[in-house]
């Protein structure tokens, strides 16, 4: 009863347009947009053409960047949040995640002000004698990827807080007590003991990062497009919302194939605690 | 670490410097002024969007509270699921824009204008997920004998969950209310594709300022924006901390 009314939004504003979009992708665009329900697979043999591969690609590739970065920085801060007293932790996690809960357009737009060639950096840059023109730094895919991980840095901290706090120090102690150096003690105890944070960690940084349409636009300058865009131009501007519908299912597909990966390390671990392991 | 924190603050602390600028020239300080906000208090079309923003998100907060909540208690005492909590979930993990095209195909085909109250059925589908994560994390707090005692003393089940159940888990439900008036009123994505010709929302006319270059009252508007959000989200922080150290107190 109390999940009643939850659920039916759920099923009627989630599953059931979800559904729609995946009837849609094997039909056809009508020849003045809408749609016309003629059963085919032309959408998919579409989307696998070169052009379109070519962009799913490189969005991946954008994405896996972005998350590796926001592993390699947001790991170690997560840990340094992790170890310092606790009554430091939670101001300093709250310092982190805070800006996260801002507009996203606000936040892409300050690496605009910052980046563009007579923007603040370049300025700095040429005033200090270090470059004598402008860099080009932004409209290209450093920015593109600059841009997503300010913008999802504080998801990959989150988890990673969450599951390294979790461990507490005592572990690393233990087997620290048992001799093993801190480079293994990192390796073969920390590591995969915090491998369920990492996984939500990189599937909140690289899920909206494949799918961000804002980012690639304003800071890379809609020459390098990512799925987020291809699938925005579908319907907004080609108005070819079956193959729109299309596109959008590859990216369903990418995330719940991650999430799939997720559900089995979490089981994996839950398995191998109950072993008392 | 120092580093980790100039990267996430310097951005958006310049917005707020060159806000006032006189200039308005992001690499000129003309001195301090206030124009920026007087052009901005004084510009229709963004009053008219905040105007929009904020009725959405206060129809978006009443329901996804509502119905957040029932969500939260109702997950907590059917039989765990893992699947059916990752699957309730997915609104707030799928991709903006699919959730967005999605929401656009429902309602062409259902024949649904859209407008403010497109945009307020489609923020409540991932808001009403979040207010239940928040919710759900008082509720691990909640001793349920509290409930039983209620009524072994013969407070029918109403009762209880009106006086005992909500008043305990309050904090939460508050800070759930603040996170989805937050989300709301900032969020981009789904109201950019559901919205109508005349339901601008308040991102989404920051979104087409920005497309047509940047001008200083940008600066400005962020500093309010920054502002608000902060404010709203350290309140909700305050609330679920001290909620869970007052009940602490009462049960001792």
């Amino acid at each position: 009863m109390l999940l009643g009314p939850g659920v039916t939004w759920w099923v009627v504003f989630f599953a059931v347009p979800v559904a729609i979009l995946f009837a849609y992708s094997f039909f056809r665009r009508g020849t003045f947009g809408g749609v016309v329900y003629d059963l085919s697979l032309d959408n998919y043999r579409r989307a696998i053409d070169p052009l379109y591969l070519n962009i799913l690609w490189f969005s991946i590739r954008v994405a896996v960047i972005t998350t590796g970065l926001a592993l390699l920085i947001g790991y170690p801060a997560a840990y340094f949040i992790a170890s310092s007293p606790r009554r430091l932790r939670l101001p300093l996690l709250v310092i982190v995640i805070l800006p996260f809960w801002t507009s996203f357009l606000i936040r892409t737009y300050a690496w605009i002000v910052l980046l563009n060639p007579v923007g603040l950096i370049n300025r700095s840059l040429q005033g200090l004698g270090v470059t004598d023109g402008p860099l080009p730094l932004l409209y290209n895919e450093f920015a593109i990827v600059l841009g997503l991980l300010y913008a999802y840095l504080p998801l990959m901290i989150l988890p990673l807080y969450a599951s390294i706090e979790r461990l507490g120090p005592s572990v690393r102690e233990v087997a620290a007590d048992l001799g093993a150096p801190p480079a293994n003690t990192f390796l073969r105890v920390t590591l995969p003991l915090t491998l369920p944070g990492i996984a939500a960690g990189c599937i909140f940084v690289f899920v909206p990062s494949l799918g961000n349409f804002i980012v690639p636009e304003l800071l890379g300058g809609g020459r390098k497009i990512m799925m987020g865009n291809l699938i925005q131009q579908q319907f907004l501007q080609a108005r070819d919302w079956p193959f729109g519908a299309t596109l959008a299912l590859f990216v369903v597909a990418l995330m719940l194939v991650l999430l799939a990966i997720q559900a089995r390390i979490l089981n994996r671990e839950r398995s191998q605690a109950s072993d008392g392991r | 670490m120092v580093l980790l924190y100039v990267f996430l603050y310097a951005p958006i602390a310049t917005l707020v410097v060159l806000s006032f600028n006189r200039s308005g020239q992001p690499t000129a300080w003309g001195g301090f002024s206030l124009d920026w906000y007087r052009s901005v208090i004084h510009n229709d079309a963004i009053l008219s969007a905040v105007r929009n923003s904020v009725i959405v998100a206060v129809f978006v907060t009443a329901i996804s509270t509502v119905i957040g909540t029932l969500l939260a208690l109702g997950l907590a005492r059917t039989t765990r699921s893992r699947t059916l909590d990752s699957l309730i979930f997915l609104p707030a993990v799928i991709p903006d824009i699919v959730l967005a095209i999605a929401l656009l195909s429902f309602f062409s085909l259902i024949r649904f204008t859209l407008g403010l109250q497109s945009i307020v059925v489609a923020h409540v589908v991932f808001d009403m997920v979040f207010v239940s994560a928040i919710v759900r994390t008082r509720l691990g707090y909640f001793d349920r004998s509290i409930e039983e005692a209620a009524q072994d003393l013969g407070a029918g089940a109403l009762g209880t969950f009106v006086r005992v159940t909500i008043p305990i888990i309050l904090p939460g439900i508050v800070a759930g209310a603040l996170v989805a008036f937050t989300l709301s009123v900032d969020e981009f994505v789904v109201a950019y594709f559901n919205s109508g010709p005349t339901s601008i929302t308040f991102p989404i006319r920051i979104y087409s300022m920005i497309r047509f270059g940047v001008t200083p009252e940008i600066n400005a508007i962020a500093t309010f924006v920054l502002l608000v959000s902060f404010t709203a989200i350290l309140v909700a922080l305050r609330l679920t901390r001290r909620g869970r150290i007052r009940a602490n107190v009462d049960l001792a």
